[in-house]
């Protein structure tokens, strides 16, 4: 069933702040065998300008796709999450993540398609630190495949 | 940000060092709980079967994960990637057994642009396909 129109340009309330833990980057890192210091090392962090550990690139999206689930489980939408696939999933960032930064972000429906059948959503998540400013932007394509025919 | 590669250094074409990175069930079960990505598809293969997919596969998010690695550690300061985009094009199919899969990642400078940031294309294979598209980071050297 395609996905109503109308929620494009929707955006969802900022979500409450996520503090990124030390030892959550560490886990992070160590899981997907990436032996970076920076990463783990304080001093090896600061040695390149960074105030604290910082987060691999792709660390974020646990945090910006929990917020996305405003969108997929809004029952107005009426996606069918269980049949839902990652299409596509992009980053820009402003700096990295780090250590002891505090997140929330803001999601918004950027796009509603429907193509042979699959609906397709692509969600944009602004990512702010605890003053305001921005840190990345994660841009998520879900897409629903269609059932298949009986 | 402090990137030890040099923007005069590189041409278009310039390949980074490749790397090849395993992945086995364990691999998939410690990136579930470090990512929260509890979907039963990457480590319950009867489920995985039930919803028409070969075998378990790896997250998406793992492969674009690994991937990245090429460019940070060539980069050395992982903050030098400021866009990073991937289409997850086919699954990373990971057998129950002590092999497991390899995603084989290579990549090369596509585009030399303003403010001493280039753009690298990379390019994932796994057994013999491509399994990400469109997968680019833009970086900015010193």
């Amino acid at each position: 069933m395609a996905l109503d129109q109308s929620f494009v340009g929707r955006t969802y309330p900022p979500t409450a702040p996520y503090e990124v833990g030390r030892e959550k980057i560490r886990e992070f890192a160590e899981a997907v065998g990436d032996a970076n210091p920076a990463y783990v090392d304080r001093e090896a962090a600061k040695a390149l300008g960074h105030p604290d550990v910082i987060a691999p690139p792709t660390f974020v999206f646990a945090i910006t796709f929990k917020a996305s689930g405003q969108v997929v489980e809004d029952p107005q939408l009426g996606l069918d999450y269980s049949r839902v696939v990652h299409g596509d999933q992009k980053f820009a960032y402003t700096r990295p993540v780090r250590a002891g930064d505090r997140l929330s972000v803001t999601s918004t429906i950027e796009a509603i398609k429907s193509m042979a059948g699959n609906d397709i959503l692509d969600i944009r998540g602004e990512v702010r630190d605890e003053s305001g400013e921005h840190v990345v932007t994660a841009w998520t394509k879900l897409v629903s495949r269609a059932p298949e025919e009986a | 940000m402090a990137a030890k590669i040099a923007y005069d250094e590189v041409e278009v074409g310039t390949e980074l060092p490749a790397q090849s990175f395993p992945v086995t069930r364990a691999t998939l079960v410690r990136y579930a709980g470090a990512s929260g990505d509890f979907n039963p598809i990457h480590w319950n293969e009867k489920f995985a079967v039930e919803v028409g997919l070969p075998d378990v596969i790896a997250h998406g998010m793992f492969t674009m994960a690994a991937a990245i690695r090429v460019v940070t550690d060539w980069a050395g300061d992982p903050a030098a990637v400021v866009e990073y985009g991937v289409r997850f094009t086919k699954p990373v199919v990971v057998p129950n057994d002590e092999t497991g899969a390899l995603i084989e990642v290579s990549a090369k400078v596509a585009a030399k642009l303003d403010d001493r940031r280039v753009r690298v294309d990379l390019t994932a294979v796994s057994a013999g396909q491509k399994v990400l598209g469109m997968s680019r980071a833009v970086v900015t050297l010193a």
